[in-house]
């Protein structure tokens, strides 16, 4: 099974666009209520950090198939200014913007797996998955 | 898109059965407010029943309106708040807390009721 479906987020309406696409997907995949909002809140926490901090980027959503297991992968990039301290930002409860952006903790949190790449003045990637159970 | 906002006695009652973008969201905190302003409504239930995701911002918007209708002396109470949603946000580390909230409508005009009037 591979279905792969992206979205591009330069402003607040794309944000909606996304969460849709995550909705739909899941849901078609048979991910359960809890998780269906699971994954359908952490793209959009993703696609509010891009439209907040980096203005330009994208989430890309896919269904892929790895050792018997099947799962939905996330993956969030952008040309930002990067993050310079991850340790920081994946401290709960941190904040440049007062509480609007999401807490990276928070997404990890909702997911299973999560992985995030960042060079400053260059970008940041976040690639997070939920396992089908 | 505006949400809308229906007048029933001393209440409003809002039921929210659209996608929340951030505008709406945003309009919605400036309508109400102005509408309890005009009616001098002194209870308000949002019905979350057909929400089927919170993520931080909506969360931050309904905890703010409750703290700003509180300001003109309505209390708010988030109603129908579906169990998927309930995980998620404690998941993402919100807790809404201080915010009133009731199983259903129902339970929630029980609650502002009481709250009037004892």
């Amino acid at each position: 099974m591979e279905t792969q479906a992206s979205v591009k987020i330069r402003n607040e309406w794309d944000i909606v666009q996304a969460r849709q696409l995550g909705r739909e997907l899941s849901k078609e995949m048979g991910f359960g209520q809890v998780d269906q909002a699971r994954i359908t809140t952490a793209i959009s926490e993703l696609a509010r950090n891009i439209y907040l901090y980096a203005q330009n980027g994208e989430i890309d959503v896919e269904a892929f198939g790895k050792v018997g297991r099947i799962g939905l992968k996330i993956i969030s990039t952008d040309q930002g200014p990067g993050i310079s301290d991850i340790r920081l930002v994946m401290q709960d409860g941190y904040t440049t913007s007062g509480g609007l952006g999401a807490g990276l903790p928070g997404v990890k949190r909702l997911m299973d797996d999560f992985k995030i790449h960042s060079q400053e003045g260059r970008g940041t990637e976040i690639v997070a998955i939920k396992w089908l159970r | 898109m505006r949400i809308p906002i229906l007048k029933l006695y001393e209440y409003l009652l809002i039921t929210i059965q659209v996608e929340l973008d951030d505008r709406t969201a945003i309009q919605f905190q400036e309508d109400l407010l102005d509408k309890i302003h005009e009616t001098g409504a002194k209870g308000v239930v949002i019905d979350l029943t057909t929400v089927d995701m919170i993520d931080s911002y909506i969360a931050k918007i309904l905890d703010d309106v409750v703290k700003m209708s509180a300001l003109l002396g309505a209390k708010v109470v988030l109603t129908g708040i579906r169990p998927a949603v309930a995980i998620t946000l404690i998941d993402l580390g919100i807790n809404l807390k201080g915010v009133p909230t009731s199983l259903d409508l129902e339970k929630g005009l029980e609650k502002l009721q009481q709250e009037l009037e004892g």
